[in-house]
């Protein structure tokens, strides 16, 4: 087991080239070539997720006793009992994010040559790309909550860093600061819970967790385990951008489109579900906190859903998809379908990705135009781009046999008659998926059919290059057949995917409440309802987009209030603002600025520096340069002194 | 004959010291300063010389206070010498032997 047993190859590849291309972009500066940064770049990644399928390789030959492969490389800090040790872990779930990540990251970075071929700091964007490679692969193979939350910050760090990549673009620096500061909070609590962990379980280990935790059962009021789940939860709500906490992800789409479809929409945003997942022996001792989880969830699902209906910037639209998509994962693991939730997780990381990087095509094509109510008819003129698109849609939307439908379809029947199952969350969810259809479709006609709405003079569209579309192409490939791996489930075969992960969500199971098994027929049933969820989606979409391009305008004039409220994203940024940053800004300036930090703390030194001078001007008019004044002085100390002595031995005498 | 008690000694010493340091602070001669600084320094030898004999008993002579005496006055010779070397320079420079006068080294 070559790779398996130097898992660090797979973490030292991405690292050692983002080290190349960073140190050798800003020595060299243009003598370090794009070919030369290409090949760093892509290679590194390129032989990770070699080395990544090696891995999986030797994973599949091995017998369940050797799963988790586990390795501790070195003691990283010790303190008391406290012992941390970097060490990296491979089991089910691992493979599948590390097949996800290095994947999907290939694919994105070859996407990105072409993309960013014409963009200064070249070297630095690929830099980062391979660095964040690296934190994401940290943060799927940590065998322990600290190893995860490197990565876990790591990751957050090259958002920051990718998102504020056109820095000089005030906006692009701002929200970057925005996805950093908004998931610092979730990772407050995530911090917490780390420390939670040990103090109850005198370890952070999974694997020794996990053994600890096996002996207790079902918590059912309020307790230690609720705790360390929600405050691991909060961490996974900043990061992956759920209620209320979602609002960095929209406005993260100023960073490059290749960096929204990696690290916004396939990699960084699941890495919250990743960790409920990997937790969920804790969760499934607690269902307040899978009630929490799911609730949280389907909300998210419907709420981010709705505010991408009335959304004209075509990568805003994606990434409110994305928040209602990582909205439905939560919802699938907090009603105990862990699978499914890594299920949709990995074909989102496909169909979405997919979505961005041809958005990303599609915005080359019209020269960085966002704006679709400036597109439209763009079908003919980037077919390739339009097809690939247009399966990611269909996968999205649900509609078999695409990827989308078969996680989703998992997702919605789990919660309607899984052993957690929650009607309400499935209603809200279904609904969700209906709205996610429509969108998505509103997107492709406003894109790619109608009457041209740009300046046909001045805009030159033209497809991209074949670098751009071959990653395109393969991802479309992935979204139509990703999620044959649970397709024959259709004729009661079995779940590939499922079978494949159940080991690691085994003792979650034996912990849920037994629920009759599902009729088969009644499963068919709920897939029809999803098909048709989508199919009513597509239809709205249609009706309103594909008639009389008037009729959108009226529809809007007649809903009134509730459209500006969806337009206006729910006026949530100013809600935050007036409630939080404002409050905020004014405290730091009036009370922490003018009054405890010039006030007090300038106060404390410059009032002793003051003093000290003051005394000090006091005390130098005593040196008159008058020789006989010092002789007085001399004496009226030794005259005092002697005073003093005698006073003292006087006592004793 | 009766000794002179020791009290005498030191009472003389301490009033010719008080008359030196009366004489230190208030004059503004400088050689009149130097001679009350004389003053000072012969006060404290006649303690010790007082001292000493006080200390003394027949056939062991305490001599620590005579050979302090000695001391005192090399030290008080080369002290003249510097001084009175400053003195002249003083003297050359400011036209004056007034101390009020130097005064530069100040705040």
């Amino acid at each position: 087991m070559p790779i398996l047993n130097q898992l660090w190859i797979i973490l030292a590849l991405p690292l050692l080239g983002a080290a190349i291309n960073g140190i050798a972009g800003l020595s060299l500066g243009r003598r370090w070539s794009n070919s030369a940064v290409n090949a760093v770049a892509v290679g590194s990644v390129g032989l990770s997720f070699l080395s990544v399928c090696e891995a999986v390789r030797e994973f599949i030959h091995l017998s369940a006793d050797q799963i988790p492969v586990f390795h501790d490389y070195f003691t990283w800090m010790v303190a008391g009992t406290f012992r941390a040790g970097f060490a990296l872990q491979v089991d089910q779930l691992t493979v599948v994010m590390l097949l996800v990540v290095t994947g999907v990251g290939l694919l994105v970075h070859i996407f990105s040559v072409g993309y960013m071929a014409h963009e200064g700091g070249y070297y630095r964007f690929f830099s980062y790309l391979n660095l964040f490679v690296f934190f994401m692969l940290t943060l799927v193979l940590g065998a322990n909550l600290l190893v995860t939350f490197v990565g876990w910050e790591g990751v957050g760090l090259c958002s920051y860093l990718l998102i504020g990549f056109w820095f000089l673009k005030k906006s692009a620096a701002d929200a970057g600061k925005k996805a950093f500061i908004t998931t610092r909070i979730g990772d407050m609590g995530f911090m917490v819970g780390i420390l939670l962990a040990f103090a109850t379980f005198g370890t952070i280990n999974y694997g020794e967790m996990f053994r600890a935790v096996s002996g207790t059962g079902v918590e059912t009021s309020f307790g230690v385990i609720t705790s360390i789940c929600l405050l691991l939860f909060m961490g996974a709500v900043g990061k992956s951008a759920q209620l209320p906490l979602y609002v960095w992800l929209p406005d993260a789409m100023e960073g490059p489109t290749p960096v929204s479809a990696l690290i916004h929409a396939a990699t960084m945003v699941t890495a919250g579900v990743y960790i409920v997942a990997r937790m969920n022996p804790l969760f499934a001792r607690s269902p307040i906190a899978m009630l929490v989880v799911a609730v949280v969830g389907a909300a998210t699902a419907f709420y981010a859903a709705t505010i991408g209906i009335a959304q004209t910037d075509i990568k805003k639209v994606l990434a409110y998809s994305t928040v209602s998509q990582l909205g439905y994962m939560f919802l699938a693991c907090g009603v105990g379908a862990y699978s499914a939730g890594v299920f949709h997780l990995m074909t989102h990381a496909f169909f979405k990705g997919l979505l961005f990087l041809a958005s990303g095509s599609v915005i080359h094509a019209m020269s960085g135009e966002q704006d679709m109510l400036k597109m439209g008819g763009l079908r003919k003129k980037i077919p390739v781009t339009f097809y690939t698109m247009l399966i990611g849609t269909i996968a999205i939307a649900g509609i078999p046999p695409f990827a989308g439908f078969f996680s989703k379809d998992q997702i919605l029947f789990a919660a309607f008659a899984g052993p957690y199952a929650n009607k309400a969350l499935w209603a809200l969810a279904f609904v969700a998926a209906l709205i996610t259809s429509f969108y998505m479709f509103r997107l492709i006609f406003l894109t790619f059919f109608g009457k041209p709405r740009y300046d046909e003079h001045h805009v030159h569209v033209h497809e991209s290059p074949w670098s751009m579309l071959a990653p395109l192409c393969i991802l479309a490939l992935l979204s139509t057949v990703g999620g044959w791996l649970a397709a024959p489930t259709l004729w009661e075969g079995p779940d590939h995917f499922k079978n494949f992960l159940d080991p690691v969500f085994a003792s979650a199971a034996a912990l849920a409440p037994q629920v009759e098994e599902a009729s088969h027929s009644l499963e068919l049933q709920f897939s029809g309802f999803a098909v048709l969820a989508g199919l009513i989606g597509l239809a709205i979409a249609w009706w309103l987009y594909l008639g009389d391009p008037e009729r959108p305008k009226r529809l809007a004039k007649s809903l009134g209030g509730l459209y500006t409220l969806v337009y206006n994203k729910y006026f949530v940024d100013e809600i935050y603002g007036a409630l939080i940053v404002t409050p905020l800004m004014r405290l730091s300036t009036k009370v922490l600025w003018h009054v405890v930090d010039e006030g007090m703390i300038d106060g404390t030194v410059n009032g002793a520096a003051d003093a000290a001078q003051a005394a000090g001007g006091q005390a130098r008019q005593l040196q008159s340069g008058n020789a006989r004044s010092y002789a007085a002085w001399v004496i009226i100390g030794a005259v005092g002194f002697t005073a003093l002595l005698l006073v003292l031995l006087g006592k004793r005498l | 004959m009766t000794a002179v008690p020791i009290s005498f000694y030191l009472v003389l010493s301490a009033a010719l010291f008080g008359l030196g340091v009366i004489a230190f602070v208030f004059k503004r001669n400088i050689i009149t300063i130097f001679m009350a600084i004389e003053l000072m320094l012969n006060a404290v030898n006649l303690a010790f010389v007082a001292f000493a004999r006080a200390h003394s008993v027949p056939g062991h002579p305490e001599t620590d206070g005579l050979v302090f005496v000695f001391f005192v006055i090399v030290v008080a010779a080369a002290e003249a010498a510097v001084g009175l070397a400053i003195v002249l320079a003083l003297a050359h420079t400011r036209q004056s032997l007034n101390v009020e006068r130097v005064n530069l080294l100040k705040f």
